[in-house]
């Protein structure tokens, strides 16, 4: 039976909100937790899947804005609990617990640094940019262990989940909602960068890179402006997964992280757009569920993306459809 | 600092780079003929590692592990290439990234399944153990410096390959036109199986040797193969000669950084920040190193021009 993409995506959105809901009167918040996990990675994927299902460019580093989100919010939780002030060098803060402002300055340094480490790697294509943003992120894994001031290899604890106005974060519904309304948002304005002006630039460019130079447009603008975005998003997530964890350590700059964050968007279908939702609860799910039967679930997981990348190209969307995602 | 310390990191930092020479030639070979990037040439370091601890503790023989550290690694490389690489030459880089992912998973998990999740520890064989004494003075342990030698004979005896045999020249007939040497009757698929369980055969044997000084754990190739990433970034992918050069200056800077950068930021700060700063920049270095080249040169040192 083949079906619509929208109903599905309408399916998926109607079950992660039931799923949470249904835990809550049944009185299981573990399985909130675990709900609020898929939508935070889910987030993350859809960050990442910008400049790769959009761009045609595969990030295998995007574990790198990941992390630098989850430290900024440790690093800036870190001081507010402690009562020490953050010095910058051109300012002194004493840090911050409120979840708002610490979004804000996540998303600003991911994006920040996306752009300036873009300018170096978007000059490379193909297997020269899949190896260079490996490397950026696993210099930044290294830089995380050596720097004893936050916790070096053995990583942060913060210890109390920073606030919301009106909402107790450390409820697990109330934090879930927080991270779902953010997901809804994130998807309704990747919906309208896929329609928009630079939007359709960008797909133009993955298909034939020179065809956009001749209609005037520049390919590096407009990749970079695609990395810088999703870096924001991809950093915003990290944020989020340090405040549910409360926690960061060096492994969110893994590359373990990265080659995960890719597995999402390719259970669910490149280029689409519940692509890495669809992805992140099935993900998260397995883990649940095959850790549960297993030591060993990676032997599976990865048995699982064998058979997907050689016979089910199109991802599980592309399978209920009928139609395989944008290659790239 | 004495010149005996400089001498005695430099070649430390040659060890290190021959040892990633190994990898880095493989991947880039592979890279080279096939078009592929193969994430999972750390698993084969791995399983190389392992067979050859496996086998010094049952026969207790260093030369018969090296035999088999080679023959497991180029075997597991042989099957992988016959069940699931040649499905992925012509595919995407992305389809290529995550199957090769996946067997990193698979292989991992099952060298954790097999040999449970205790580092196994390979000796070091007595004929090798202890030091030397160098021209000047040095004393140097005598088995880092026959890995300097072993893996320079290695990067000679694959120049020797590529450069002067029948095999070589249909490896590099394959790297410019692959089409065209099937055409001239080469087996495409047997050739391309071959530089495949040769470039695995170099990594089970890095893994092996260097097991020797490190322990030999589920986890141990992927560090490397990020390291050899970078190599072949540095030397331009597919250049052998680039990733001699390459897998050199990573070595060095690795190992010259980690000593010094602490030593020379202690010139102009107290000693305990000297010491944190100098040792989070040099854990960096390397990709510092690999960004200035990328802005001199996108392709790499001996890169084709794109």
């Amino acid at each position: 039976m083949r079906v619509k993409e929208k109903h599905v995506n309408a399916l998926v959105i109607i079950g992660l909100i039931a799923l949470p809901l249904f835990a809550l009167i049944s009185d299981e918040p573990f399985t909130i937790t675990l709900a609020t996990r898929a939508v935070i990675l889910a987030l993350a994927a859809v960050g990442l899947n910008i400049i790769l299902g959009m761009g045609g460019l595969v990030s295998f580093g995007h574990a790198l804005f990941f992390g630098i989100g989850g430290y900024t919010m440790g690093i800036l939780a870190y001081h507010a609990q402690t009562y020490t002030t953050l010095d910058l060098g051109l300012f002194a803060t004493g840090g911050t617990e409120f979840m708002p402002v610490i979004w804000v300055v996540a998303m600003v340094v991911s994006a920040v640094l996306a752009y300036l480490i873009g300018l170096l790697v978007l000059r490379t294509s193909g297997v020269y940019f899949i190896m260079i943003t490996l490397a950026f992120a696993q210099m930044f894994y290294y830089f995380a262990i050596s720097w004893a001031q936050y916790g070096g290899e053995d990583g942060l604890s913060i210890y109390v989940r920073n606030d919301f106005p009106g909402l107790n974060t450390l409820v697990p519904i109330q934090f879930f909602c927080i991270c779902f309304v953010i997901l809804c948002l994130v998807l309704f304005l990747k919906a309208r960068l896929q329609n928009s002006p630079f939007g359709l630039a960008l797909n133009a460019m993955r298909q034939t890179a020179t065809r956009v130079e001749t209609v005037g447009l520049n390919p590096m603008k407009l990749k970079l402006l695609a990395f810088v975005i999703s870096g924001a998003i991809t950093g915003l997530a990290g944020a989020l997964f340090a405040d549910l964890n409360r926690f960061v350590s060096p492994t969110m700059f893994s590359w373990q992280l990265s080659g995960e964050l890719i597995v999402l968007i390719i259970i669910g279908g490149v280029g689409r757009l519940m692509g890495p939702v669809i992805g992140a609860c099935i993900f998260v799910a397995l883990e649940h569920f095959l850790s549960g039967l297993t030591e060993f679930w990676h032997i599976y997981l990865g048995l699982i993306l064998l058979g997907i990348v050689l016979f089910a190209r199109g991802g599980v969307i592309g399978l209920l459809t009928g139609k395989e995602g944008a290659h790239v | 600092m004495s010149s005996i310390l400089v001498i005695e990191q430099i070649l430390n930092g040659l060890q290190f780079g021959v040892m990633l020479f190994l990898m880095a030639a493989g991947l880039t070979l592979i890279f080279g003929v096939m078009g592929l990037i193969n994430l999972a040439h750390g698993s084969l370091y791995m399983i190389g590692a392992f067979a050859a601890a496996a086998v010094a503790g049952a026969t207790g023989s260093f030369f018969l592990a090296l035999v088999a550290a080679l023959v497991a690694a180029a075997v597991a490389g042989a099957i992988v290439e016959m069940v699931v690489i040649r499905r992925l030459y012509n595919a995407a880089h992305l389809d290529q990234v995550l199957a090769t992912f996946a067997l990193i998973l698979i292989f991992s998990e099952g060298t954790r399944w097999v040999f449970g999740s205790f580092p196994l520890f390979l000796d070091i064989p007595n004929a090798l153990s202890g030091p030397v004494t160098l021209p000047g003075g040095i004393q140097y342990p005598l088995y880092r410096l026959t890995l300097i030698a072993i893996g320079l004979a290695v990067a000679l005896g694959l120049w020797l390959l590529i450069e002067r045999t029948r095999i070589g020249i249909q490896i590099r007939a394959g790297e410019n036109d692959r089409e065209m040497i099937g055409a001239l009757g080469v087996d495409i698929s047997k050739l391309y199986t071959l530089v495949f369980a040769l470039g695995a055969a170099l990594a089970g044997l890095a893994g092996a040797l260097v097991g020797a000084i490190q322990s030999v754990q589920v986890g141990m190739g992927e560090p490397v193969l990020i390291l050899a990433f970078v190599v072949i970034v540095i030397g331009g992918i597919g250049s052998i000669r680039g990733a001699f050069i390459g897998a050199l200056l990573v070595g060095l800077t690795d190992t010259l950084g980690g000593v010094f950068l602490p030593e020379i930021f202690k010139l102009f700060m107290d000693s305990g920040a000297a010491q944190k700063s100098g040792s989070a920049l040099a854990s960096m270095s390397i990709y510092l190193l690999m960004g200035m080249v990328l802005i001199w040169r996108p392709t790499g040192l001996f890169g084709a021009r794109a």
